[in-house]
């Protein structure tokens, strides 16, 4: 099968300060297909926000292709929707004015009670009922940010870009939300590229998580595919046989993988084919499966 | 909290206008009852003066002329007597000409240069040049090239209330947040739509607040050069009221002036109000 998703050889160079270039990033390749949920994690500044504003057309990558549904990617589209670090709502318009905003502009021609109609449904399904006609200022952070979510969800993208999406917010609100995103995306097939920070999100929301390495010139070192049951809850993840081995995995490459992995390459390495990992109790330790990309 | 502060505050504005009052009232009384005059002077000063009466009027003649001007506000008496509501309302409008003018010129303008930094530094010059210009230096070329002394008045205040709103819509234009730029991109709005729905919004607090300079400037300007180029208006109203020798009505003006100033000031503040947007 053809990925949804296919970033071929991707560069971002910026000009240095006393001339010459830095590379944030170069020939890095990935492949997402429909339905999946993918989170990249990697430390400050490696060029997460980058690879995904690349991905939603808002920044032009300095060499490479970005290819979503067979058709190369050149600017911001409405088959992708962005959810905002800093969640973004427009301060002047009302959660249904953010919504409908968004809805009109996928569809210009839907009538009024057909755009009202269509956001209504959308804020039903993030669960803010009754509050359509607040405005953002008169929101808590966790509410605004499922506008955010809303507002993505509106258009009906093939493809939701989040960054950083619940960084800001409190443990009890982010898990929540959390909640609400796996809900929504297991019941609509969504296939999502999220950015975080946190390996317990990365676990419980992503089917595969990619490694980036440091900056500058970061590389994927290898996707790991989540070994825990498709059915996990957030509370009880932890009680599952896999939790520790994919935890450790994780944090192991946060902590020095992700430092000493452009010292010590494996021999077999492909940046065209980062190496599929499956840590836990179905393969022990490491276990590379090269041919696993192509054979999904 | 809030009440007592305002009845306060109004209870000590309330006792300034008392005061105020009283002093103009003894200051002029004393005028009346005060030692002869010279008789050099007395003639130089004219009539009003010699007949013991005071030449500035005190705030009980200045009240009753205006409960006068306030009854017949709209008489018209040949050019030289109209009714003060005639003369403010002529200048009225010459200001709404002109601002309206303005408004239309200085926002179109100010999105253009807001939006394109090459015309932001291409223009930059000549709005640095120009601004600083006092109005009345418009006044003779503009008299020379329109040759009409109404249409002179609205150009002058034209020229000299564009700025605040041009530099202003500008600024506004120009820090539109780049996150909201971003949700326009990526939901692939047009350009009209993005003018108007996301930018428009956003830089109308900083509009409104050029459009409140302008206007204060425009009020400013309008008596000075009504002044100028006479006819009407209640600069020109002040002048011959002037040439009358006539302060009540002068003071009377003046009272007119800031109430009408104030006013319009205040209009714009509501508008302020309205669009701005709590973050
Ligand atoms: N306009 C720019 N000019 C020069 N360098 C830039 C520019 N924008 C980003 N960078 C650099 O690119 C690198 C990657 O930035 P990016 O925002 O993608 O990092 P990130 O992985 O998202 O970090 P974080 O986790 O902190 O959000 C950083 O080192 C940053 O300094
Ligand atoms: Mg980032």
């Amino acid at each position: 099968m053809r990925p949804l998703i296919s970033l071929e050889s991707l560069a971002k160079r910026y000009p240095k300060a006393g001339g010459g270039e830095t590379t944030i990033f170069e020939n890095l390749w990935l492949s997402v297909n429909k339905g999946e949920f993918v989170c990249i994690i990697g430390h400050s500044g490696c060029g997460k926000t980058t690879v995904l504003n690349s991905l939603a057309g808002l920044e032009r990558p300095s060499e490479g292709v970005i290819i979503v549904d067979g058709k190369e990617i050149t600017a911001p589209g409405l088959d992708r929707a962005m959810i905002f670090q800093g969640h973004a709502l427009l301060p002047w318009k009302t959660v249904m004015g953010n919504v409908a905003f968004a809805v009109s502009s996928r569809w210009p021609k839907a009538s009024r009670e057909e755009v009202e109609r269509k956001s209504q449904a959308v804020i039903d399904l993030v669960g803010l009922t009754g509050s359509e006609r607040k405005r953002p200022a008169e929101l808590s952070g966790g509410m605004k940010q499922r506008v955010g979510i809303a507002r993505a969800l509106s258009i009906e993208p093939k493809i939701m870009l989040m960054d950083e999406p619940f960084s800001a917010l409190d443990a009890l609100t982010r898990g929540s939300l959390q909640d609400e995103v796996r809900r929504i995306c297991r019941e609509t097939g969504q296939t999502v590229v999220m950015i975080t920070h946190d390996v317990d999100e990365a676990m419980y929301l992503a089917d595969k998580v990619v490694l980036m390495t440091n900056g500058p010139a970061a590389m994927v070192a290898e996707i790991v595919e989540n070994p825990l049951p498709p059915d996990r809850d957030r509370t009880g993840m932890h009680k599952q046989p896999d939790y520790y081995a994919l935890r450790n995995h994780l944090i192991d490459f946060l902590v020095t993988g992700s430092r000493t992995f452009r010292d010590h390459i494996p021999p077999k390495y492909d940046p065209m084919k980062p190496p599929l990992v499956r840590p836990g109790a179905t393969s022990p330790g490491t276990m590379q499966r090269e041919d696993a990309l192509q054979a999904h | 909290m809030t009440t007592s502060l305002n009845a306060r505050s109004a209870a000590i504005s309330a006792l300034i206008a008392i005061a105020v009052l009283l002093v103009w009232h003894l200051a002029t009384q004393s005028t009346a009852s005060g030692p002869a005059l010279d008789p050099e002077y007395a003639k130089l000063v004219g009539a009003t003066a010699t007949t013991g009466k005071s030449a500035m009027p005190g705030p009980l003649d200045v009240g009753a002329k205006l409960i006068e001007h306030l009854s017949h506000p709209f008489y018209d008496k040949g050019p030289n007597d109209k009714g003060i509501g005639i003369q403010i309302g002529w200048s009225i409008l010459r200001v709404a000409m002109g601002y309206g003018l303005a408004v239309l010129a200085a926002i179109p303008l100010g999105f253009l240069i807001g939006m394109s930094p090459v015309m932001s530094r291409a223009l930059n010059p000549f709005i640095q040049l120009l601004k600083p210009v006092s109005p009345l230096a418009w006044m003779p070329l503009a008299l020379y090239t329109i040759k009409d002394s109404s249409k002179s008045a609205i150009f002058v205040i034209f020229i000299c209330s564009i700025w605040p709103m041009l530099i202003n819509t500008a600024f506004g234009v120009a820090s539109v947040r780049k996150e909201w730029l971003n949700v326009a991109r990526t939901l692939e709005v047009g350009a009209l739509r993005r003018a108007f729905s996301v930018i428009l919004p956003t830089a109308a607090p900083t509009i409104v607040t050029g459009m409140r300079i302008s206007i204060g400037i425009a009020w400013l300007v309008i008596v000075a050069a009504e002044m100028l180029v006479g006819g009407t208006g209640i600069g020109y109203f002040v002048w011959n009221e002037w040439n009358n020798l006539s302060i009540t009505n002068v003071i009377i003006a003046i009272l007119v002036i800031g109430v009408v100033g104030m006013a319009l000031d205040q209009a714009l503040a509501r508008v302020a109000q309205a669009v701005t947007f709590p973050e």
